[in-house]
């Protein structure tokens, strides 16, 4: 087999095809949000409303309707919830998230366990099928993915300073609480469009892995930004395609080649890499 | 109006035509949760004061700022802060927070840091033009980091940090200066630089109200000072903070007091950075307290 041909010969099957746009597009739209979600520290909580969608998955399957719908709502009521508690709550913050996300999967896992052979397509939703997309699906991810950019796009730089100064943001008069829960709000659809590409279990890779490796990097808000889109995007082709002819996981190939990048990064990054002289704990000290 | 009275009000510096005062607080208190952290504190400050809030740590300085700035609501009392409630005129206040408050790993560079005094003002989906730039660029120029605009906040020194957050505050063309600790941990020379930049503020009827543990610049740089410790324990001319009765009561009893070398006498506030006096200095106990 020619090279030509190992690039070209996948995209002769339609699953290839939408797999391939559909695991591009969330894996730019993950490593946006991603940047902000590693700068702002928020990789637990994306773990946590991604497991907290599944109730609302398991809900919208049972009584037919469309799971995006299911699990949206119940991302972005998590992520909010989330944000009431980390305003008011007296526990400590990752206590109250930890103790929610574990009671609502749980809450997924029996319901689901009342279904008959529920068994293989739970393991779907867990570990994401992204090569069984529909076109109605990906329909869907390309439009609320679509969505997300936009938004994003809109506020960035208001974004940018309330992440980085959240009191000196809101002393300016930017609705810095406003800002937080669209961006929790933002988190809880980008992970629901994710969730088909690398399941439940796997979302936060997405979320936070590119972006980590682009922090390593570079030292610029946009460029860690681009940078963490490039390696989302090569990452899942790349994941795809190794999917394909080693006949492994199509999410978890992705979550891979994402997670190789980085080790490259941290081996080999200007910051912290053993071609670098200084110590990680130096290069930001005076 | 009489043409005297017209004529004094063209010639009264820009200061004493603001209406009122720039913060009037009338017997507030706050705090966190069930803790209270400022207890029935009445003050008003007016337009080209140049304050330093000073105090023990846990006095309530900071929630001072952050009732100002509209960040934290009283739980009684009124504000008033440039004629409305606190948050309303929140586009002509900067507010320059605590070092240790800042994530200086943060991937941005000195000028994005500086242009974010812009964006208040510009609104969402609008970005800098050529007016932002330039005042971007003059405010850095006033702080002396003209040449550090491209580097990484993370790669400064401590000193060039509080210099260019204080250049984002200039940025922004506010009329209402709060600044947590903004001559905390800096050499001398950022310490005297950063104190013109505020006075010339103030001169041009800017209002600066700033917290500080450095009761030596507080008394030779600062014109007003309120002492707290969740009271109001006083306020006046700068010159109270060397008023040895009045530190007592406002930390305690608890102050360092050095020998100076011509007699004279330095006193320091030791609460910030050890729990043990240094080797060689005093500790200075008031029991009568």
């Amino acid at each position: 087999m020619d090279v030509a041909g190992f690039v070209t010969d996948p995209l002769a099957f339609g699953f290839m095809q939408r797999g391939i746009v559909a695991s591009v597009l969330v894996g730019i739209v993950c490593a946006v949000m991603g940047t902000f979600v590693v700068l702002k520290g928020l990789a637990f909580i994306g773990d946590a409303v991604s497991h907290a969608t599944f109730p609302g998955l398991v809900i919208a399957y049972m009584v037919g309707a469309p799971l995006y719908v299911g699990g949206a709502i119940a991302a972005v009521a998590t992520s909010l919830a989330i944000g009431v508690v980390s305003r008011r709550g007296r526990l400590r913050f990752d206590t109250s998230v930890g103790v929610l996300f574990a009671g609502t999967f749980a809450f997924g896992v029996v319901l689901f366990s009342t279904i008959k052979n529920y068994v293989a397509d739970l393991l779907g939703y867990l570990l994401g099928n992204v090569l069984g997309i529909s076109f109605g699906d990906l329909i869907q991810v390309a439009i609320l993915g679509t969505i997300v950019l936009a938004t994003v796009l809109v506020i960035r730089k208001e974004l940018l300073f309330a992440t980085f100064d959240p009191l000196g943001a809101a002393a300016s008069g930017l609705p810095v609480a406003t800002l937080e829960y669209l961006l929790l709000a933002l988190l809880g659809v980008t992970i629901v469009v994710s969730i088909q590409a690398v399941g439940i279990i796997m979302v936060v890779a997405m979320l936070v892995t590119p972006s980590a490796t682009a922090q390593l990097l570079v030292v610029r808000f946009g460029l860690m930004m681009a940078i963490g889109v490039v390696l989302a995007a090569i990452s899942a082709v790349a994941g795809l395609y190794i999917s394909f002819y080693l006949n492994l996981a199509s999410g978890a190939s992705i979550v891979l080649v994402e997670t190789l990048f980085f080790v490259l990064a941290l081996a080999l990054g200007p910051k912290t890499g053993i071609l670098s002289r200084r110590r990680p704990a130096e290069a930001f000290a005076e | 109006m009489t043409e005297l009275a017209a004529n004094a009000a063209a010639l009264a510096p820009v200061a004493t035509q603001l209406p009122g005062p720039t913060v009037a607080f009338d017997h507030v208190s706050a705090g966190y949760g069930s803790r209270p952290a400022l207890t029935d504190v009445s003050l008003t400050v007016k337009p080209g004061s140049l304050l330093a809030v000073i105090g023990p740590n846990g006095a309530g300085k900071s929630t001072l700022l952050k009732v100002i700035a509209g960040l934290l609501r009283p739980w009684s009392g009124t504000v008033t802060v440039l004629g409305g409630p606190p948050g309303a005129a929140a586009r002509r206040i900067a507010y320059l927070p605590q070092a240790e408050a800042v994530d200086w790993a943060f991937p941005v560079t000195v000028g994005q840091v500086v242009t974010m005094g812009r964006y208040a003002r510009l609104g969402f989906g609008h970005e800098p033009g050529s007016r932002d730039r330039q005042r971007v660029t003059e405010a850095l120029a006033m702080v002396g980091m003209a040449d550090a605009v491209g580097r990484q906040i993370g790669a400064l020194s401590g000193g060039q940090r509080r210099r260019v957050f204080l250049a984002r505050a200039l940025a922004a063309e506010p009329d209402l200066y709060l600044l947590d600790e903004p001559v905390t941990g800096v050499d001398a020379r950022t310490q005297e630089d950063l104190m013109d930049v505020l006075e010339s503020e103030a001169r041009a009827g800017k209002t600066v109200i700033a917290t500080t543990h450095d009761l030596i610049c507080a008394a030779q740089r600062f014109h007003q000072a309120a002492f707290l410790n969740e009271r109001l324990v006083a306020e006046g001319p700068a010159n109270l903070v060397l008023d040895q009765k009045l530190l007592a009561e406002t930390y305690g009893g608890h102050v360092l007091v050095l020998p100076g070398d011509d007699g004279g006498r330095l006193v320091l506030d030791d609460a910030h950075h050890h729990d043990d006096a240094p080797k060689g200095e005093r500790h200075y106990h008031d029991e009568s307290r």
